[in-house]
């Protein structure tokens, strides 16, 4: 993988503060008389990792299809690398690496012809496609099944031939739509480290993810999106700085007694969360206020105390869990 | 070595981006590129075969109806325009609903700088390409059985790709409609290919049909296809202004066919 000096098209107007390859105003996209995004405005400068985080229905992917400039936008502004994605589609999608939500790779196609095959889309020769679609085979890990057939290949494997595929180009943004759902554990963490690799490279991420380790993992900032509206911006450690206590204590009574126990705890740490199957406790100090909970002669089935997390974040902003 | 700048990738899609996607679709055909060749030569084959000569021993060749020649030359259009109706009613149904909904392919390069006018255009120069390679492998076998009297009859190449089209772009227009399969596919082939098949003048003269279904052969494009076929195959006798009607009729529909198709592609991706 190379790196190229960042280049903004030369055809912009107006065109963008210095190192800003994304920039939102009032973004909406309305289908009806549903919002799916509704008036966000962002923007993301060159080789950051930026996370749109909330959960499905959000729209996290009606913005990413926005950015991407393959949906047009209602209203609202949207440039990318100075480019407007709605009059000028071919050069932004030139400029953009995709990984979509759902695979789409050509099954009738060997692994490594799918690759040179979506180079062509690019009007790259075959001269530089071939040495490329190599290399991003060994980036992927997938150099000893160039040859198989593609739904030979594990779930895990697709996605990584799918972001071999968004990298034929070189490009210096990188969309990524829910990149590691359906994955087992380590096909996540093989997936996240080649993510890494990219980011350190100075490829601008933009992600979307209702996985909140997912985030954490891999987001510079991040805004937590809910109903198409941003809930909160900045970096993990920012968001849970300032919307959640340091640590939680999580008790579960069994689920009768959850939703009743609530009120006997009332007093314990800053703030209590009810949820159907557990109860959080929010702490500066998780441990002193499980002893409390003792001290009352209350006997939790399991305890356990844990960092605050970006779930915890959410929960706060939404009264919601970002699975279901 | 490094990919040329985005601005590039960009000028070229706008420029030949339906021949890259031409090429894709032919590379697909390439993986089955030996039962597409065996279907072009057996098909033929088999039908001149069964019809021509076994059939024809119990028709009375050079019947007047037949336009005075053998009735295997009489039906040999038929069969070279209707092969191309039948891959073209393949080739512009499942592989577009695979393009949209099963496998979605065509959302991948949807996402590079392809646009989705290209993608459909694309695709049927590629089927184009495979009907004119099978329609003048069925040619061969036609003039190998001494079918084609007249120094036109390669012609029918042309023209039996041209229905091809005329039949298959209004259809990949409603292909591209679909959102759920519930089988109309089976459907077109059942209730639209095989009746236009057998009531286009494909075994008989349209006339010796009863006027009241005579309609079907007039709106079917495998009889425009036929007796502009059999025009030039063997100087089938008709109005010229009729030749001209065929000529159009088919012109029209491919036209119309693929105003259709790029409209719902483009509006079906950009949403």
């Amino acid at each position: 993988m190379h790196n190229h000096a960042l280049t903004p098209s030369g055809t912009l107007t107006g065109g963008p503060p210095h190192g800003t390859v994304i920039s939102a105003e009032n973004l909406t996209k309305t289908y009806g008389d549903v919002a799916a995004v509704d008036s966000i405005s962002f923007t993301v400068p060159a080789g950051e990792s930026f996370g749109l985080l909330g959960p499905n229905g959000a729209g996290k992917s009606t913005t990413m299809k926005m950015i991407g400039g393959v949906t047009r936008r209602t209203s609202g502004r949207l440039s990318i690398m100075g480019l407007d994605p709605d009059t000028h589609g071919p050069e932004v999608r030139a400029h953009l690496g995709v990984v979509p939500q759902q695979d789409n790779l050509d099954e009738e196609l060997r692994v490594r012809d799918n690759l040179l095959v979506y180079g062509r889309y690019f009007g790259l020769p075959m001269s530089y496609l071939r040495p490329k679609a190599d290399e991003l085979l060994e980036f992927a890990q997938l150099t000893d099944k160039a040859k198989s057939k593609v739904d030979a290949l594990s779930g895990g494997m697709k996605r990584r031939l799918t972001i071999a595929r968004s990298l034929i180009n070189e490009p210096r943004i990188l969309l990524l739509d829910e990149p590691t759902t359906g994955l087992d554990p380590q096909a996540r963490h093989i997936l996240w480290d080649r993510l890494f690799r990219l980011k350190e490279q100075g490829v601008t991420l933009i992600l979307t993810t209702h996985y909140m380790d997912e985030a954490e993992q891999l987001c510079d900032r991040l805004i937590v999106v809910d109903k198409g509206r941003i809930m909160a911006e900045g970096s993990p450690a920012q968001l849970i700085r300032g919307h959640s206590t340091r640590e939680v204590v999580e008790l579960r009574f069994g689920s009768e007694r959850n939703a009743t126990i609530g009120s006997q705890l009332e007093g314990i740490g800053e703030r209590l969360e009810v949820l159907p199957d557990r109860v959080l406790v929010y702490a500066h100090d998780g441990e002193s206020a499980l002893e409390q909970v003792s001290a009352r002669g209350l006997r939790p089935l399991t305890s356990l105390v844990r960092r605050s997390s970006l779930e915890d974040v959410f929960l706060r902003l939404t009264g919601r869990s970002l699975v279901d | 070595m490094h990919a040329h700048a985005p601005e590039v990738s960009a000028a070229r899609a706008r420029r030949w981006g339906a021949f890259y996607y031409a090429e894709q679709v032919l590379r697909v055909m390439k993986g089955y590129s030996w039962s597409i060749l065996m279907y072009s030569v057996g098909q033929p084959v088999a039908y001149l075969f069964a019809m021509g000569v076994g059939l024809a021993t119990l028709v009375d060749s050079g019947n007047a109806a037949f336009g005075g020649v053998s009735y295997l030359a009489f039906i040999a259009p038929a069969l070279l325009v209707s092969a191309a109706v039948m891959t073209a009613a393949n080739e512009f149904t499942f592989p577009v609903m695979d393009g949209f909904k099963w496998r979605r392919i065509y959302y991948g390069p949807h996402a590079s700088p392809l646009a989705p006018q290209q993608i459909a255009a694309g695709q049927i120069m590629a089927v184009t390409l495979r009907l004119l390679l099978q329609s003048a492998i069925y040619f061969g076998a036609v003039a190998l059985f001494g079918a084609s009297p007249s120094g036109w009859g390669w012609a029918g190449i042309l023209v039996a790709t041209l229905t091809g089209l005329a039949f298959g772009l209004p259809l990949m227009a409603y292909s591209a409609s679909i959102t759920e399969d519930k089988g109309q596919f089976a459907l077109v082939m059942r209730f639209i290919v095989m009746p236009l098949f057998l009531f286009s003048g494909t075994f008989f003269p349209l006339e010796n049909l009863p006027v009241a279904v005579r309609w079907v052969g007039w709106i079917s494009p495998i009889w425009h296809g036929t007796e502009l076929g059999r025009v030039l195959s063997f100087g089938y006798r008709e109005p010229l202004l009729l030749t001209v009607l065929h000529a159009a009729v088919l012109s029209g529909l491919a036209v119309l066919g693929w105003i259709l198709t790029r409209r719902r592609f483009v509006l079906r991706m950009g949403r």
